[in-house]
């Protein structure tokens, strides 16, 4: 168990809802919800999910932590917004799901394998180094998450596309070997340092 | 030109529908002058347009005939239709209202022997029937219609087809000439009665109203079941004339939504119910209703009534907001997608005709009302203390059932009675 996720248990116990509520971007919204399942029924990848929004939320009232934080469900949101749009309360549905996501990764409950999560800490990571998105080393990266081997592999079944994207100048080989930052790379690590801190204190993460 | 007698001890009321009918008798039968104004051409109103009464699902017409019996018997009563108030100055005790009369062009010779009616060819929609069929130029709005008098449709006048239905007239009702007229009548109070109309259901998108033939609103369906409606009592559904057998009702179709209404409707929790009892009464055993439910509001002693319903097998019940409807093109079924909340299971049920109980919306709302008056964040009307000599009685001042609406129309009647009454001691 993280210290993070430790602290989170010690402070909350049984009472799920309110952590969510506390720490979870827009988790105030939650008991707002009053379970008449059109999010769950308009999410156009609503079959995939294990649990669907609707449900998702009464589990959080139901206080079944492990269940929620552990699940894949909301990182399989595309943020197509359809659920906001349609929802009778306003609830703004698909921020509260990348508000769990974050929170279940923040705790290090989520999913270890699943593919959004990788990407998106590795697009994360890429991104605050220099400040702008590296694509190549995203997408060498993105080949090589399943291990050396099948990173060969998908790197010779994107070849064609690679050389295209070569040819046509949206691809530069020598960005492997430094790639461009943008011009404050000192003043975008100090706001990110700032933005941090305001979030750990907004969310009770502070102490 | 209309004669009115109305002095500032006369209580004007506007909308002729249960609630309004119901305040004008019972100030009238306190001995006050009334005014009673409609904007169509017959009173009675959106329950005059319903087939059964829950609980006890008898017939409106009942109703109507009794309110009928005590306005005909009171002379203090002046009934205007076709009329529409249009400004309204003054305060307490001091009113001037502003009243648009349309033409009828018919006048009070009329004994509605339907000869116009046979001589003109051309029709017009049967706005009655929620304009489900059409009905001709020159018609009786409905069969109980007060007063019992024909309407030319302003839509013939000036052509032959009007002449047609003036040459046919053997008592010289039909007047051709008649012009729109402004009324400036001196009242006292007012009761602001101008009730309810549906949601307009084309602007809930996903359940495509507007595209699929057997999606029809619970006041259409009412018409559907009413022996004087376009199917003669049939639930006949739209797109090829089938007989309903397999029908979906839809709850909170715009209600408790905040992109449609934020209010709960009240009503359509017990209007469904009560539909289910006509899928029954008109198919037979092998009838089928479906309620689509966030949770039924059966208000106080209507529990019972669910009950009954839920204990009907032909009856089944899923709690879930049904997310989109598609229409199967070769059928004309309509299928609708969802996710149940009891255990989360996905669903995509197909039916003969889905019945949307669309939210009640106050006619007031967005409309100028001619007087000092405030509406809550839904437009239902709200008493102005400071400005108390206009009233609001039944669904303009909030979602209610004919029977909450009569209680409040007769509570507005009183309150008006006292403003006026406070006018007759002044003036001694």
């Amino acid at each position: 168990m993280s210290d993070l996720n430790a602290q989170a248990v010690a402070k909350y116990r049984t009472n799920f809802l309110k952590e969510v509520e506390e720490r979870v971007e827009e988790g105030e919204w939650v008991k707002m919800c009053m379970q008449c399942g059109v999010c769950s029924g308009s999410c156009p990848l609503g079959p995939f999910w294990a649990h669907p929004p609707q449900e998702i939320f009464m589990m959080i009232r139901a206080g079944r932590r492990d269940e929620v934080l552990t699940s894949d469900s909301m990182w399989m949101c595309t943020s197509c917004y359809n659920c906001i749009v349609r929802c009778p309360r306003k609830l703004p549905i698909t921020h509260i799901m990348h508000g769990l996501a974050n929170y279940a990764h923040r705790l290090g409950l989520a999913p270890k394998n699943q593919p959004t999560r990788v990407f998106a800490t590795m697009f994360w990571n890429n991104l605050i180094k220099t400040g702008r998105v590296n694509e190549l080393k995203l997408s060498l990266g993105l080949y090589f998450k399943d291990g050396f081997k099948q990173g060969i592999q998908n790197a010779l079944n994107m070849q064609k596309t690679g050389l295209g994207l070569m040819k046509a100048k949206r691809l530069n080989p020598f960005e492997l070997f430094s790639g461009h930052g943008c011009k404050d790379r000192k003043g975008i690590a100090a706001m990110l340092k700032k933005a941090r801190e305001i979030e750990a204190s907004r969310k009770h993460f502070a102490n | 030109m209309t004669e009115i007698v109305a002095t500032n001890q006369t209580i004007l009321v506007v909308g002729g529908g249960i609630s309004g009918m119901t305040a004008a008798l019972e100030a009238a039968e306190c001995g006050k002058q009334v005014v009673l104004v409609e904007k169509e051409a017959s009173l009675g109103g959106r329950v005059s347009q319903l087939y059964r009464y829950f609980p006890k699902l008898c017939h409106p017409t009942c109703g109507l005939e009794i309110n009928l019996r005590r306005l005909k018997s009171n002379p203090r009563i002046r009934v205007l239709t076709l009329a529409e108030v249009t400004g309204l100055t003054g305060k307490a005790g001091d009113y001037t209202a502003t009243v648009r009369v349309s033409p009828r062009y018919v006048n009070e010779n009329c004994t509605a022997c339907g000869a116009c009616g046979e001589a003109v060819s051309s029709e017009v929609a049967n706005t009655f029937n929620y304009s489900l069929n059409k009905t001709k130029a020159a018609y009786l709005p409905h069969a109980m219609a007060f007063p019992q008098r024909y309407v030319l449709d302003p839509s013939i006048i000036g052509t032959p087809e009007a002449d047609k239905a003036k040459a046919a007239c053997k008592y010289d009702a039909v007047d051709l000439t008649m012009q729109e007229e402004t009324l400036s009548l001196k009242v006292g109070a007012v009761v602001w009665a101008t009730g309810w109309k549906p949601y307009d259901a084309n602007r809930i998108q996903p359940y495509g109203y507007d595209r699929f033939a057997n999606v029809i609103t619970s006041v259409e369906f009412e018409r559907l079941a009413d022996p004087h409606g376009p199917t003669g009592g049939k639930l006949l559904r739209p797109s090829d004339g089938k007989e309903a057998k397999n029908i979906a009702f839809i709850q909170c179709a715009g209600s408790r939504d905040e992109n449609h209404l934020r209010h709960c409707s009240r009503i359509c929790c017990m209007a469904s119910l009560k539909q289910t009892n006509y899928v029954r009464e008109k198919g037979g055993e092998d009838a089928r209703s479906t309620v689509y439910y966030i949770d039924i509001r059966a208000i106080d002693r209507f529990e019972d009534f669910y009950q009954k319903v839920l204990a009907d097998p032909q009856v089944k019940f899923v709690k879930s907001k049904v997310a989109k409807i598609v229409e199967d093109a070769k059928t004309g079924d309509v299928v609708l997608h969802g996710v149940d909340t009891e255990g989360y299971h996905r669903y995509a049920n197909a039916h003969d005709l889905c019945v949307l109980a669309v939210g009640m919306e106050p006619s007031v709302k967005g409309m100028d009302i001619p007087a000092e008056i405030i509406a809550d964040s839904s437009g239902f009307l709200e008493i102005n203390s400071a400005t108390a000599g206009v009233f609001g009685a039944g669904c303009a001042t909030n979602a209610l059932d004919v029977n909450r609406a009569v209680q409040g129309a007769t509570a507005a009647a009183l309150r008006a009675i006292q403003v006026v009454n406070r006018v007759a001691r002044a003036e001694g």
